[in-house]
């Protein structure tokens, strides 16, 4: 057996000092640390609901060892916003009616936030391919492509803070 | 609109929104309770065997290890899985653990342990000498002479014919066919196929059992149909049905794949064994093989017509595939006849016949458009044959037999769910207009008349149509509870399961019309059976009617209480007075108390009460949704490749409560059956073992596989429904099977008859 090893990383803007288990995945790491928004809807890399950003970038949490996170930044979508002060993307989500079961949001969100980092004014068919990684049996991705466009609309009218 | 509420009709903010989009701990596995044991499953290797010998002793002895269950150690209850109303119309053919497996996945036993790790260890260890027995594995197979029987235990209850593999069997005739057919001037057959596909809700199956305080057993668990779910439970388990709680959290999809009791009882009976909390939580590989799936069907329908396109006689004959258990086998084949054959009433003479027959392959179960979906594929297609050999339009044709308001169908009397069902006359359908609507967006006329060629891209359009229902008639029902707070705020309580579905808003928005408030003043709980007031469950597209109709019922009662109280206080009989904007005002005087006045009166001050009412609703017809789909495909000649370009549905849902939510119910049902249409199928060895169980090799639409699509609500008011509003989670699945299918014929000229749609299929087809 190895030995259980403890990493630094920074999670949500806040340093974590952390036992891992050895071979333990991302995904089981972040929902051990109460990241409950981090859904697991594969483990095989495929599904994308267990989607957080790594120094910015959309991983795979399930695909992801915890590992491989030291001294890096890992974001979940609970460090994007909350009820009481959501993200602007977390609200479009709602306003578009992007959010049916809301069980493949979480990652949507953050591959679209990782998107509109990189990308202000997006097309439609753009936001379709940042997305496309990421699955939703609900939607039929319309109304979440609407969300993903009127953020970056948002945005672009100066109403990120 | 049909009702220009203040609410409804509105697009609301959906209630529970804000938290999912935020990541809030809503869902079953989001709730870590200390001390839990992982349950995992043993499941067979073998399509049919018998269990000789099984052995534990080593599996026992791994540390963590709490218990371990099998046939060997459980009573043996035979049940069903499906979780309907009761009397249940499914066969008692499940039992906890059996001597027997029955499919590739079938439980042999079960385990509970401190970590998944020594979880599986144990099942690695646990010994099963298996007498493998020849494996069924078509509906063919199942039916010749000699099959061996897949259900020959002698305690199975309600099985149509065990011995020959027939777990239901319908035979409905209206009419005389032969006469009918006789007596029509043009005759056209299709038949069509559905394969094995699966739901692919992303949540994964999950259930968590713990006990409460009081030592009563509750399981947290994501399902559709939580006091099925008790009922099933206590039975299986042998508990008293109020020693246990169902709680239903949010829900990360369903579609039916949660209609289905299939963890919850083996969680149950690791809890009561270990004495401690249980979590469990399936791996897509299982939810792909051993949850539920679309049961696979052939269905052939004959139409004949007169001259003028008028339908004269239809027979519809279907074989469906029920897998290795029943779950549903005998409701979902009547529903392949009882929700298509009315939307074409104009034939007298119709013949719906079929089998469901059992085989050594995954259940199948409740899927969206249950049995609908099926029959559809082949009916719409049968229609665009027709018409073609008519020389019609297929949208003429379609104008010229659909049901119509105020018109009935013998099938609404002769078919139900399981038994027979009631006379309904249609009070609303806008299909007209929804053919109109759809025509117009596509541009039907031009394309249909012209049909484009670019190198080997060949286009072409096509078009279906369909119809569903709105709750079960005369089974389902539902009850709401509404209770006012001192400040004039409310509490909605419903049984009704809202799955992501959207359903809590919709419910509050029908509240919040009658008690004169924004939905923000209305906070909803659904759903626990220890808190919340029965309801059958989400689905057979029920929620909005049959809980919404409770909802409208319960809100009145709670409206004539609060005019009661206001009355006393502006002294003025209640029916001079009004409840709107937070108020209760005097049409006479334009004197006014605050709902919160009203409240505070009630609950502090004189007369003292509690305003709170329930009330409960049993739907007495099920209004059928009717929708128009159109849509553009391109075919590659030279490679097979089917894209389609656009999708454009045009649909009557009655009154849309919550338009947005409405649309995105038919946005999700339209990709899930283009998905059916083009690539999902489950796919087996020849040892009946599933060989693409994961989402990368079983593919569902990703955002880049879905076309242009455009949904139109097409208005019309359900006098029967709650402020005008019938259902729409369904209709919408029907219509891409066939759509598709047309669309192809139009641009290549060969009828694709079995899905999906693969290039390889399609090329075969072209190359005749
Ligand atoms: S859970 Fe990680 S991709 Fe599906
Ligand atoms: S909203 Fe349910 S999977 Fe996307």
């Amino acid at each position: 057996m190895q030995e259980a090893m403890k990493i630094y990383f920074e999670l949500n803007g806040e340093q974590r000092y952390v036992e891992i288990e050895p071979g333990e995945s991302l995904l089981s790491l972040l929902r051990r640390l109460g990241m409950k928004s981090v859904k697991s809807g594969c483990e095989t890399g495929d599904c994308g609901a267990c989607t957080v950003l790594l120094n910015g970038r959309a991983v795979r949490s399930c695909t992801t060892f915890a590992a491989q996170v030291r001294g890096k930044r890992v974001t979940t979508l609970e460090g994007l916003g909350d009820v009481d002060d959501p993200h602007p993307l977390q609200e479009a989500f709602v306003e578009a009616g992007a959010v049916q079961c809301g069980f493949c949001t979480p990652g949507m969100i953050l591959v679209a936030y990782e998107l509109l980092s990189k990308n202000g004014a997006p097309t439609p068919q753009e936001v379709r391919a940042a997305i496309s990684g990421n699955l939703c049996r609900c939607t039929g991705y319309v109304k979440i492509v609407d969300a993903v466009l009127l953020a970056a609309q948002w945005k672009r009218e100066g109403k990120w803070r | 609109m049909a009702l220009e509420g203040k609410v409804v009709g509105r697009n609301v903010r959906k209630v529970d929104g804000l938290a999912l989009a935020c990541g809030r701990p809503k869902f079953t596995l989001d709730l870590d309770l200390p001390g839990a044991l992982v349950g995992k499953i043993l499941r067979s290797p073998y399509a049919h065997a018998r269990i000789l010998r099984i052995d534990t002793s080593r599996a026992e002895a791994v540390p963590g290890v709490a218990c371990i269950l099998h046939h060997g150690n459980v009573d043996r209850v035979p049940y069903t899985t499906a979780g309907q109303g009761w009397p249940e119309p499914s066969p008692y053919d499940n039992f906890l653990f059996d001597r027997k497996v029955r499919f590739v996945g079938d439980r042999v036993a079960a385990v509970a342990a401190e970590t998944e790790e020594a979880a599986r260890e144990a099942l690695r260890l646990i010994e099963v000498d298996y007498e493998v027995l020849p494996a069924v594995l078509s509906p063919e197979e199942a039916l010749a002479a000699g099959a061996p029987a897949i259900h020959d235990e002698d305690d199975a209850e309600g099985i149509y014919d065990a011995q020959h593999n027939i777990a239901a069997a319908v035979d409905i005739p209206v009419g005389d066919i032969e006469r009918g057919f006789a007596e029509s001037d043009v005759i056209v057959e299709a038949s069509c196929e559905i394969p094995y596909s699966q739901h692919v809700a992303l949540e994964p199956h999950c259930v968590i059992a713990y006990f409460d305080e009081d030592g009563r057993l509750v399981l947290r668990t994501s399902t559709q149909v939580p006091f099925h779910v008790r009922r099933i439970v206590a039975r299986v388990v042998g508990l008293p049905m109020e020693k246990i709680r169902v709680v239903k959290p949010r829900i990360g999809g369903g579609f039916g794949s949660k209609q289905e009791v299939i963890l919850e009882p083996v969680a149950a009976a690791l809890a009561l064994r270990a004495g401690r909390p249980v979590v469990m939580a399936l791996d897509r590989a299982e939810v792909f093989t051993a949850t539920r799936t679309r049961h696979p069907m052939r269905v052939r329908v004959k139409l004949g017509a007169k001259k003028d396109g008028t339908l004269h006689a239809i027979e519809m004959e279907a074989l469906s595939n029920t897998g290795a258990y029943g779950a549903h086998s005998l409701t979902v084949l009547s529903n392949t006849g009882s929700k298509t054959l009315p939307l074409y009433n104009k034939a007298p003479h119709l013949w719906f016949h079929g089998k469901a027959v059992y085989t050594n392959l995954p259940v199948a179960g409740a899927y969206r458009g249950y049995g609908a979906t099926q029959g559809y594929f082949a009916l719409e297609v049968a229609m665009d044959m027709l018409a073609e050999r008519l020389g019609m339009d297929p949208i003429e044709l379609r104008l010229v037999n659909h049901i119509r308001a105020g018109e009935t169908s013998p099938i609404f009397e002769k078919i139900g769910e399981g038994r027979e069902g009631k006379p309904q006359t249609v009070k609303s359908c806008a299909l007209e207009e929804c053919l109109r609507v759809g025509a117009e967006k596509i541009g039907w006329r031009e394309k249909r008349a012209r049909r484009r060629r670019e190198g080997s891209w060949a286009y072409g359009v096509g078009m279906s149509v369909s119809m569903q229902g709105s709750g079960i008639t005369g089974i389902d029902m539902a009850a709401a509870t509404i209770m006012m707070n001192e400040n004039g705020s409310f509490r909605l309580l419903v049984g009704a399961t809202d799955i992501g579905t959207g359903s809590d808003t919709v419910l509050a928005q029908i509240a919040a019309e009658v008690l004169g408030v924004p939905v923000e003043r209305i906070s909803v709980y659904s759903s626990d059976t220890d808190f919340t007031p029965f309801d059958t469950g989400a689905y057979a597209s029920s929620t909005t009617y049959v809980s919404g109709m409770a909802v409208l019922r319960a809100a009145r009662k709670v409206r004539e209480a609060i005019l009661e109280v206001a009355a006393g206080m502006l002294a003025e009989p209640p029916e001079d007075l009004e409840l709107a904007e937070e108020r209760v005002t005097s049409k006479k005087t334009g004197k006014s108390v605050t709902l919160s006045e009203v409240g505070h009166r009630a609950t502090y001050v004189v007369d003292q009460r509690h305003i709170i009412a329930s009330a409960s609703f049993v739907p007495e017809e099920s209004p059928p949704p009717f929708a128009a789909f159109f849509c553009e495909v391109a075919v590659d000649t030279e490679t097979g490749v089917v894209r389609v370009e656009r999708f454009v549905a045009a649909a009557d849902c009655g009154v849309a409560i919550h338009p947005k939510l409405a649309a995105g119910q038919l946005e999700g049902a339209i990709v899930q059956g283009i998905g059916h249409a083009l690539s999902e199928e489950l796919l087996f060895s020849e040892k009946g073992r599933c060989t693409n169980a994961n989402l990368f090799d079983y593919r569902i639409p990703s955002a880049l596989d879905v076309p242009a699509l455009e949904v139109v609500l097409v208005d019309s008011e359900e006098p029967s429904g709650p402020l005008g509003a019938k259902s729409i989670a369904e209709v919408g699945i029907n219509g891409p099977l066939p759509a598709i299918s047309n669309a192809i014929y139009h641009a290549v000229g060969v009828r694709l008859t079995r899905a999906p749609f693969t290039p390889a299929r399609v090329l075969a087809a072209l190359r005749g």
